[in-house]
């Protein structure tokens, strides 16, 4: 069974255009849609069992509906193209070869939860992928599938696209909204909830752009089609995004469930000259990172991953062979948690940059016989105590790096 | 209305109230710095995480709603030991410099320190360097590296000033208070946001470094700026006023003022009298007091009641005013005027700042003066000070024949006078004010009087008993009985409306 959802036409000549992404059936579900109840489709999507791909892996037809259906006010979606976490590149290869997909399936989100305006908020520095997107857009409009009345249907739509400025942050859903508006991006305090008090005050959907991006298959195939792929709770396909030393650095999509080591070992062809693996982070740089041993023993799904202490996240899987240094690799993590800190939060703020000051002096020779206490101390007492998870985001990597691969750190403590 | 649990004590609360609130309501104090009452929620210190029951994480109380059957524990040692590491977080890139702080000893950095007695941290590292003098507008100094980053100050711009000019730049570790490009602080209001400053971070640029706050004596008052009346101590020392504090009134100023009448106090420091001057060929000269009452009395005494005109003041208490109209009571004197501080272009906003810049007009009107309107061409006037310029120019053209004039400051007026008698500024003595409000506010005694000062009622008195009144005042309590039928325990803390 061919299991490509999302990238099926990421290998056909000028797969942007929207001659292309008609010829392969796009946007002929359109009329389907509009004769739908839009609570109707907020049911498929639900049946579908779509989970968020930006990394939290909420249901998405679940959070569609906490869009309060009797408010007076404005409904938003904002699509989260902002993607930065360190390992994970997906969404910046669907926006480039596939803009129609992401555009056919904000239609269908707008049109579910009754927006006539919606976002793309996209990473500043993906200058390619926002050109690409807006040549689409402005097809569509032409054709008549985006602004007002579309296709006689009396359902109107528009989409802005915004260019972020540079900072992690505002890949946090709030931070996001905070930037979108105007303001520094920074994420807010919850609840309330973007469902219920989102971009300018009012009720709003984020999602990422892969979730969007496998809307357009679910409506033509039905929640049971997309069932097929993956397993019970974790079902449809993902992207991952294989990075580190192996041999075919990449974007695979594959059905939830896909061994691990299948992925690493076979379509992206192995570890780089023969090395040995040394460590696998299986879902972008804020996940807890797995030994070798336990990377060629877990299925790439929600609650495998979850099983082995780890989280599926956004699917970059970053791979360290045997030369790896786990120091630097953390001190490197670090590094880039306390730089994109926003530094609201007191712990977050100020743990991210001890950390980071403890491992620099560890890395300089410097190591001190408690620091490594220390440094889980200070992720203790940071990771949930704060607006955003960004805290977590580093506490994680500190926690696992320490316990599975100690004696390195160790090393480098020898006072 | 919830009713939830804290610390084992039952409480119901509003709909809405949140678990900080509740907690404050039992007088349970959470450890909090960016909280604050009149100002959104910003919960970014972390430092008021509290454990409630069935919640897996700790939750932080100032973002947390009251929900029925809520258990919260605020002071079990977990929520202690988060606390501890909260502020521990906090303290790393501090440069602990109190020694040098003017928040010093009024610091909520310094106490929960103490309080949670972090002892010396494990950290090692070095402090993130940052700017210690930024100079943020014409009345506020930031020290960078004290900040904690509350953002107090900046929702008090945001949403009580409305000004908006600062904001946090910069992220992590390097983030820092700033204002926006192109701008100062420099709204009418901003002294407050030095108040709001839990650490010594902000600092108002007149008090930096005058005074330990340790050494000052505080007493609460009312501030003469303007017709508001906001509530306020007056911080003092060795007979010096080195700045007033705002003083809580939800009905006045809620806990604001404006800079304009934080900053007044340096009238009562500057250019006082104190001996009474008399005019002589060589002009004013400085005499006893007795003869100063004694030129004054024998001036009276030489004229009849319709000669006479009374100029009370709208800058006056209502006790000062009360004596004066009791003395007219007794000399049968119906003249009765009084006099009142203007400035050009005076401010004036709809939040606090009246342009009427008198404290107490409402209370001189209340006893039967009239706007000062001149008339005095031969008329022996005794007069109370402030008297604007135009007024002192209407005084000088219409020549009197006799000038008593009772001030608190070497005045354009004593020029005028034939006698000064050295009276004591609002901070000298008790008294009340009637706002614009019809509230009628109390104040205490700050500072103790120097040289020959007296309260105004005090020279009056004198006045009135050499004139054969049997007046035996002894406080402003009975002249506030005769003429406002009121105590001062009946006008309390917080001022009383009048009918
Ligand atoms: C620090 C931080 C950074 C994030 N960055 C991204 C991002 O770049 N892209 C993204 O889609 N989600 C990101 N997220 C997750 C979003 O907050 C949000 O959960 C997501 O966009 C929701 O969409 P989904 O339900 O479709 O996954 C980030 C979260 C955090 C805490
Ligand atoms: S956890 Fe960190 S990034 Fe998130 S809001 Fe707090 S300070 Fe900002
Ligand atoms: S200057 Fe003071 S009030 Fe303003 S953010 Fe810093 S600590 Fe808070
Ligand atoms: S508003 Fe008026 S009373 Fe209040 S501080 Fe300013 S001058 Fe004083
Ligand atoms: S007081 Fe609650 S987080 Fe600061």
């Amino acid at each position: 069974m061919d299991t490509k959802i999302l990238t099926k036409n990421f290998g056909l000549k000028d797969s942007h255009l929207l001659s292309v992404y008609e010829s392969t059936g796009g946007y002929q579900n359109l009329k389907k849609l509009f004769g739908m109840q839009p609570g109707d489709v907020i049911e498929e999507v639900k049946k579908s069992g779509l989970r968020g791909r930006g990394g939290a892996g909420f249901p998405t037809g679940l959070k569609w509906s906490f869009v309060p259906k009797d408010s007076p006010k404005p409904k938003y979606l904002c699509v989260n193209a902002d993607e930065s976490e360190p390992g994970t590149f997906k969404d910046r290869y669907l926006l480039e070869l596939d803009p129609h997909r992401l555009i056919e399936g904000m239609i269908i989100c707008s049109y579910a939860i009754d927006c006539h305006n919606a976002y793309v908020y996209i990473r500043g520095e993906f200058v390619y992928p926002k050109v690409q997107l807006e040549k689409a857009i402005e097809e569509a409009y032409q054709k008549g599938y985006l602004g007002k009345n579309i296709l006689g249907s009396g359902f109107d739509l528009e989409i802005t696209v915004h260019r972020g400025a540079g900072a992690y942050i505002c890949g946090e859903e709030t931070a996001l909204l905070n930037s979108l508006e105007g303001k520094r991006g920074q994420p807010r305090l919850k609840p309330p909830f973007p469902a219920v008090v989102g971009l300018f005050a009012c009720p709003t959907v984020v999602n990422n752009v892969e979730t969007i991006s496998a809307l357009p298959y679910v409506l033509e195939n039905g929640a049971d089609a997309y069932r097929q792929f993956g397993t019970e709770k974790s079902p449809g396909t993902k992207m991952f995004s294989v990075s580190g030393h192996v041999n075919r650095p990449g974007n695979f999509e594959i059905p939830l469930g896909y061994p691990l080591k299948k992925l690493i070992m076979e379509d992206a062809g192995g570890i780089k000259d023969g090395k040995a693996l040394k460590a696998v982070i299986p879902g972008g740089s804020s996940v807890p990172v797995l030994t070798a041993e336990e990377a060629m023993d877990v299925n790439l799904d929600y609650e495998s991953l979850q099983e082995k202490g780890t989280m599926l996240g956004s699917g970059g899987v970053i791979v360290m062979d045997e030369t790896t240094c786990m120091v630097k690799a953390l001190t490197n993590l670090a590094h880039f948690y306390s730089h994109e800190s926003c530094g609201q939060c007191s712990p977050c703020r100020e743990g991210t940059g001890w950390a980071h000051k403890i491992l620099q002096r560890m890395l300089g020779g410097e190591g001190r016989a408690n620091d490594i206490d220390e440094l889980n101390r200070i992720a203790d007492n940071m990771a949930g105590k704060t607006i955003c998870v960004l805290a977590d985001a580093l506490a994680m990597p500190i926690w696992s790096y320490l316990k599975k691969f100690r004696s390195e750190f160790e090393a480098l403590c020898r006072s | 209305m919830p009713k939830l649990t804290i610390d084992g004590k039952e409480i119901t609360v509003e709909e809405g109230t949140t678990v900080f609130e509740a907690a404050r309501q039992m007088k349970t104090s959470i450890p909090h710095f960016c909280y604050h009452s009149k100002l959104s929620i910003a919960g970014n210190c972390r430092m008021c995480l509290v454990e409630i029951e069935k919640m897996p994480k700790p939750q932080i109380s100032c973002n947390t709603v009251a929900q029925e059957g809520m258990v919260v524990h605020t002071q079990t040692d977990n929520v202690k030991a988060l606390q501890k590491n909260v502020l521990e977080f906090i303290l790393i890139n501090h440069p602990i410099d109190c020694p040098v702080c003017d928040q010093a000893g009024e610091c909520k950095l310094q106490k929960y320190y103490m309080n949670y007695s972090v002892g010396d941290s494990e950290f090692n590292e070095s402090k993130v360097k940052k700017p210690k003098k930024v100079d943020l507008g014409p009345n506020v100094m930031l020290d960078d590296e004290r900040c904690i980053l509350c953002t107090r100050c900046v929702r008090f711009c945001d949403e009580i000033s409305k000004t908006g000019e600062l904001c946090v730049t910069n992220r992590g570790d390097r983030s820092t208070l700033r204002t926006f490009p192109g701008k100062k602080l420099d709204n009418k209001y901003s002294l407050n946001t030095v108040d709001i400053c839990p650490v010594g971070a902000l600092t108002s640029k007149p008090f930096r470094f005058q005074q330990r706050v340790w050494f000052l004596k505080s007493a609460p008052s009312i501030c003469t700026g303007c017709a508001t009346g906001c509530n306020i101590e007056i911080n003092h020392n060795d007979g010096k006023v080195f700045r007033y504090q705002t003083r809580k009134n939800e009905a006045v100023n809620e806990c604001w003022t404006c800079d304009e009448g934080r900053l007044s106090y340096t009238f009562i420091n500057e250019s006082r009298l104190i001996r009474p001057l008399l005019k002589t060929a060589n002009g004013l000269e400085e005499v006893t007091k007795t003869q100063a009452l004694a030129a004054a009395t024998e001036a009276l005494q030489k004229c009849s009641a319709e000669q006479i005109v009374f100029l009370g003041s709208a800058y006056e208490s209502n006790e000062n005013n009360a004596a004066l109209k009791k003395l007219a009571n007794n000399l049968g004197v119906t003249a009765l005027q009084y006099a009142f501080h203007e400035v050009e272009n005076p401010s004036s906003d709809d939040f606090l700042i009246k342009a009427d810049k008198n404290p107490n007009r409402a209370g001189v009107s209340n006893l039967g003066f009239a706007e000062f309107s001149g008339e005095l061409t031969g008329k022996t006037v005794l007069a109370m000070e402030r008297i604007s310029a135009s007024q002192i120019e209407k005084i000088r053209s219409q020549k009197p024949k006799y000038l008593i004039l009772l001030s608190s400051h070497q005045s354009p007026a004593c020029e005028l006078a034939d006698v000064v008698l050295p009276v004591c500024t609002f901070a000298e003595q008790k008294g009340s004010f009637i706002n614009f409000q019809e509230r009628i506010q109390k104040f205490e005694v700050a500072l103790a009087p120097k040289g020959q000062m007296q309260t105004a009622w005090q020279f009056l008195q004198e006045i009135a008993q050499s004139l054969g009144h049997a007046w035996a005042i002894t406080s402003p309590e009975p002249l506030l009985k005769e003429f406002f039928n009121l105590t001062y325990e009946e006008i309390g803390e917080q001022g009383k409306l009048l009918e």
